[in-house]
């Protein structure tokens, strides 16, 4: 069983948001509440414990490649978020009851019947996707369709959308896939487009994600941090420093002990 | 489209990677501009000069299709000596009627031909000669007479039009559209260079385009485009209408409409279609196509009446309703404000929502006998008499309405068999996957079993107005537990069937006139050809070609492009090889190709009719257009619509500037409703209503919000009615981002939230700049989120072709904070203090002229100085 994964390619997105309905119809996810942000078309503001899927609206100040907006330096981003299932994950590492696992798919799951509540994974994703519900206190997140998958059914955010934004498919392919589509774009002036996460060489911090996207801007543009690190990758190296630091503190409380019974016996 | 038809979507976008350019034209910057390469804003109810501007340049620089226009449009056609066109009386064409308020169109008629029927449209409403008066049938063929294939003559239709378009210069589009010039000729040259032999485009259009007092007329213009660039009829081209929802094709096909038909012909009219030989003889051609219209109109008949219609008793024709005037949505409801109706029927639709003028619509309801209503929900119609703004403030108390209200559960797609028609005519067949839930049915099982019931209460009557009701057939077989009519029976019957046999026939060509077969829709015959559901087959894409015929049934004949004869050159060879699609096969000796050939299937390229032909005879080897009468595409339209034969830039019923390019301000024949409770503001210049309003549909909720905004995942997306408004605009009336506003008209008051964008620019016309504010339509008063009813602010005012409401562009005026605690509308007292000496021009022709308009001709000649652009008001 091969790893399975998204490419989301954001130049095609029309921000329908048939992705996060198709995802909570299937789930049978609660909604958030019926709030009206006042910031562009997001009324959901961001990924968590009940949506596993989230469209950013980013009107933002500079032109798209390509595009004369008729409104001089302003361009709509738009952009289908999603839990990116790193090859490092963070949640994984920090779930100390083994909820979280590894599937078959690749996938990064909770197990809720296992899940405790204890709220480690959610500090420790760096993308901020992982959330506990209020009303129960358990984690919640994609399981990239984890019960679709095993009736070899693609996710359903996928199947819904209309302009195949998000591609699901063996992870191999999707980054040859997304890899000419970027050089596609390119040629057609596009020269901005580039792939965010698709590698381990790209993004160290994460060993690579499994949800890759196409971006024609800063990560941070989108919401995403420019350099995502999965906090257990630099746990050796705090342990390392954290030992040090007790040698250091018992080596100076040795001196002080016996330069301090020195100075007194002078 | 990609706000309103995501899933329509997906193909521009695959175009889009196949390098397709993708222009969006719209006063906002939506979904669809996000990825489009060229978003063009534009003033709102202006499209006509903007694409009056188009034509304009394919003309000026010679940039149109020649070969194509000279030999399949209307373009050498000689106009009648009398004939006067806009620019010769200020904005108005010869034979205005002014005592009637409508034109007669004898001066717009060809050059030695009398009456040319129109290939579609409402003949019958104003009954006069060539648009379904009692005129002759003209048999002669027009190509014959009057033409100029040089296209110089000043009287050919090319000239007048080249004339008519002059002035809509990219400096005029700018003035008028708010559209820079360089922005407007990008636009001009990427259409022009992308249309020929080997290239084609496409536009495709929806309600922004429709909902205007122009609306026909906006589509018209677009059609003129086209066939300058030779664009329809060939793969890739064409005008695709966006409908509102699934199936609305399908419901002017078999129509929901007061004055068609099924297959688009015409409801009789009580003065004019006294028997059917005259009302026969006021719809047929002599040429082309509709010189068919006798067997579609007598197999018809025999559909409703079976064997009881014969030809000594006019196969019944008598026992159709008759038309006696307008009879459209606005009226009625006007009419039942007044009283003068007792019942209503309103089924999946919500129109105290998603029509105009709410409260006006929901005074209608308080003063019927009884109203229907068949929905998923109780809808804001089903609850107007305990929830509606009315009963809220006090003004109106649930126990003085006497409207008895019967409300009946719908079944939804999936709990029942049928089809839908998309617009490109296509049928596609949808099986029942459940039983509908408690006393859900289907639409088909109540009017089915309505009309057993009232076909038993009638049954023994002996008065002859209980006639139609005995003699109609009504034999569906039933199946299940609730005794549900067979969908393809129904089917069945529209596809039509000989009378002797009961065997289906396979298309239109096989009905016949002498009474010997029954067809309830002859566009849609042949969708049960060989007995087989057509609409149901489901041909992977696959395993055919790439047009795809084995997938569901396209009327008319599964013809998936219609007029496709114009794919092919004169001699019968595709343009090009790249838009190959139908040819002449000379070995074969008939038309082949990718499609189902859209012309006559033996006639060669070469023919040529005979003096005096009649009929289909009259159809030339080059006459791809074969329902119009001569064959030809109609640059220029000679009957058929009611507000001029070339589309004509008019402003808005309420506009915030005057009419740049005519003394006429608004479309002269456009349909108002001069009520108290329906009032308009100034023709332009109001200063009480200083902004342009257009209204919208999101991607979140569908329409009137019935089916949406009952659902928690849907509406937690689009929770809240807001109005989009620029920083511009929010800065100069002080809306705070995300906080209260209120958006008034003399109609109505309505509170929303402000949501202030980018997407939304003020549009700089000259001196001036106009600021335009964007209000999605889909809140009400019932549902898991609720919020005022954007529709209450629009007033009754339609095109008169078609009786659509103009919701797309009026004025009004926004203020930040809620001032309409105790919401009001005109309905209950004046909203705004009355204007003295309000200027309009022209009157329209409503039904209900309660005031004299004043003469705007008049005061134009006393103020002239109005014609000028205001200066800049900031």
């Amino acid at each position: 069983m091969g790893d399975k994964g998204f490419f989301t390619d954001t130049t095609v997105c029309i921000g329908c948001k048939a992705c996060e309905v198709a995802c909570k119809e299937w789930n049978q996810l609660p909604d958030d509440g019926f709030h009206f942000t006042g910031m562009s078309y997001d009324n959901t503001g961001h990924l968590g414990a009940s949506t596993w899927r989230h469209v950013a609206f980013v009107e933002r100040p500079a032109p798209l490649q390509q595009q004369d907006s008729g409104l001089g330096n302003f361009s709509w981003l738009l952009h289908s978020d999603v839990c990116k299932h790193c090859e490092r994950a963070g949640c994984l590492e920090a779930c100390p009851t083994g909820a979280i696992v590894r599937t078959e798919f690749g996938s990064v799951y909770v197990q809720p019947d296992v899940c405790n509540g204890c709220g480690y994974c959610v500090s420790a994703c760096p993308f901020g996707v992982i959330d506990r519900r209020a009303d129960d206190g358990r984690a919640w997140k994609c399981t990239l369709c984890y019960d679709r998958l095993k009736d070899d059914q693609t996710p359903a955010c996928a199947k819904a959308c209309p302009t195949s934004s998000i591609q699901f498919g063996d992870l191999a392919e999707l980054r040859e896939r997304a890899q000419e589509r970027v050089e596609k774009l390119h040629e057609g002036g596009v020269t901005d487009a580039y792939l965010y996460g698709e590698s381990a060489a790209s993004q160290p911090g994460t060993a690579g994600l499994h949800a890759f996207f196409l971006l024609v801007d800063k990560p941070e543009v989108y919401n995403l941090p420019p350099d995502p690190v999965v906090p257990t990758a630099k746990s050796k190296e705090a342990w390392r420093s954290m030992g040090l630091a007790g040698l250091g503190l018992a080596a100076l409380a040795v001196g002080a002990a016996l330069f301090g019974r020195a100075g007194g016996g002078a | 489209m990609a706000e309103c038809h995501p899933v329509g979507f997906r193909w521009v976008m695959e175009a889009k990677r196949r390098g397709a350019t993708i222009i969006h034209v719209d006063p906002r910057f939506t979904r669809t501009s996000a990825v489009a390469d060229l978003h063009v804003p534009i003033r709102a109810g202006t499209d006509i000069a903007f694409l009056g501007g188009i034509i304009r340049y394919i003309i000026e620089n010679e940039r149109y299709f020649k070969e194509y226009v000279v030999n399949y449009t209307n373009a050498p056609a000689v106009i009648k000596e009398g004939f006067k066109d806009a620019e010769d009386l200020s904005g108005m064409f010869s034979g205005w009627d002014m005592q009637e308020g409508y034109y007669k169109i004898q001066s717009w008629q060809y050059e030695g031909v009398e009456d040319v029927i129109a290939a579609a449209g409402h003949k019958e409403v104003f009954a006069q000669p060539g648009a379904g008066g009692p005129g002759e049938p003209r048999s002669e063929h027009i190509t014959f007479e009057h033409h100029d294939f040089s296209l110089q003559n000043p009287r050919c239709v090319f000239q007048i039009l080249k004339r008519h378009y002059a002035r809509y210069t990219p400096e005029m589009v700018e003035q008028i559209c708010g559209i820079p010039k360089e922005q407007f000729l990008k636009v001009a040259e990427a259409l022009c260079k992308n249309s020929g032999r080997e290239r084609t485009s496409a536009f495709c259009y929806a309600v922004g385009w429709t909902q205007h007092t122009v609306g026909v007329q906006y589509i018209r213009t677009a059609a003129i485009i086209q066939l300058l660039l030779g664009n329809i009829g060939r793969p890739g081209g064409g005008i695709m209408a966006l409908r509102g929802h699934a199936s609305i094709q399908g419901s002017t096909d078999i129509p929901t409409l007061f004055n068609l038909l099924p297959g688009y012909l015409p409801m009789p009219h009580a003065k004019h279609a006294k028997n059917l030989a005259d009302y026969t003889k006021s719809n047929e051609s002599g040429s082309a196509w509709w010189s068919e219209f006798p067997k579609y109109i007598v197999s018809l008949l025999k559909a409703y009446f079976g064997d009881a219609a014969r030809k000594e008793n006019d196969y019944l024709f008598d026992h159709l309703p008759r038309l006696t005037g307008n009879h459209s949505h606005m009226t009625t409801v006007a009419n039942m404000a007044d009283g003068k109706l007792q019942g209503y029927f309103v089924m999946g639709e919500n129109p105290v929502v998603g029509s105009v003028n709410g409260a006006l619509q929901r005074k209608g309801l308080r003063n019927l006998k009884w109203l229907v209503v068949r929905d998923f929900a109780l809808t804001e119609t089903a609850e107007f008499w305990r929830k509606g703004p009315e009963i809220e403030s006090g003004a109106v108390k649930p126990e003085d309405i006497q409207t008895e209200i019967f409300f009946f559960p719908a079944a939804s797609h999936t709990e029942k068999d049928g089809s839908y028609t998309n617009t490109q005519r296509m049928l596609q067949w949808h099986h029942k996957a459940v039983e509908p839930q408690g006393d859900c049915r289907s639409e088909l099982h109540f009017m089915f079993h309505l009309g057993k019931r009232l076909k038993a209460l009638y049954a023994d009557s002996k008065d002859p107005k209980d006639t139609p009701i005995q003699a109609l057939t009504w034999d569906y077989p039933t199946q299940g537990p609730h005794a549900d009519p067979d969908a393809e029976a129904v089917l069945f019957e529209i596809n039509g069937f000989s009378m002797g046999s009961r065997e289906p026939v396979s298309g239109y060509k096989e009905l016949k006139d002498d009474g010997s077969t029954a067809c309830g829709c002859w566009i849609y015959s042949g969708c049960y050809k060989d007995g087989q559901n057509q609409p149901a087959r489901r041909e992977p894409a696959m395993a055919q070609s790439w047009v795809a015929p084995e997938w569901g049934w396209a009327w008319p004949d599964n013809r998936r492009l219609l007029y496709n004869r114009a794919s092919a050159d004169l001699e019968g060879k595709p343009w090009s090889e790249r838009k190959k699609y139908v040819w002449w096969d000379a070995q074969k000796q008939k038309w082949t190709g990718f499609d189902e050939p859209d012309f006559i299937a033996d006639r060669p390229p070469s023919y040529r009719p005979e003096k005096g032909a009649e009929g289909l005879a009259t159809i030339s080897g080059i006459d791809p257009f074969i329902m119009q009468a001569d064959g030809k595409g109609w640059l220029f339209a000679p009957s058929g619509v009611l507000d001029g034969p070339l589309p004509t830039h008019y402003e808005p019923q309420e506009s915030p500037v005057p009419n740049l390019l005519y003394k006429q301000q608004c479309n002269p024949v456009r349909h108002e409703w001069r009520r108290k409770d329906n009032p308009y503001h100034r023709a332009w210049d109001d200063p009480r209503f200083p902004y342009v309003i257009t209204t919208f549909r999101l991607t979140e909720h569908h329409t009137g919000g019935g089916m949406t905004r009952w659902l928690s995942w849907l509406s937690e997306l689009q929770p809240e009615l807001f109005c989009e408004v620029s920083p511009e605009l929010a800065a100069q009336v002080g809306l705070q981002p995300g906080g209260w506003c209120t958006v008034t008209t003399a109609r109505a008051e309505i509170e929303c939230r402000v949501l202030v964008t980018e997407r939304i620019k003020p549009l700089r016309m000259g001196r001036r700049t106009v600021h335009q504010i964007g209000l999605p339509y889909h809140w009400g008063y019932v549902g898991r989120v609720t919020g005022d009813i954007v529709n209450d602010l629009i007033g009754f005012v339609s095109d008169p072709n078609v009786n659509i409401q103009e919701s797309k562009a009026l004025t009004g005026n926004i203020v930040p904070g809620r001032l309409s605690r105790n919401r009001r509308a005109a309905v209950d007292g004046p909203l705004v203090p009355l204007m003295n000496g309000h200027h309009r021009d022209l009157p329209g022709s409503g039904p209900h002229p309660e005031e004299p308009a004043q003469e705007k001709i008049e005061s134009m000649a006393k103020e002239p100085e109005k014609l000028l652009p205001a200066p800049e008001e900031e």
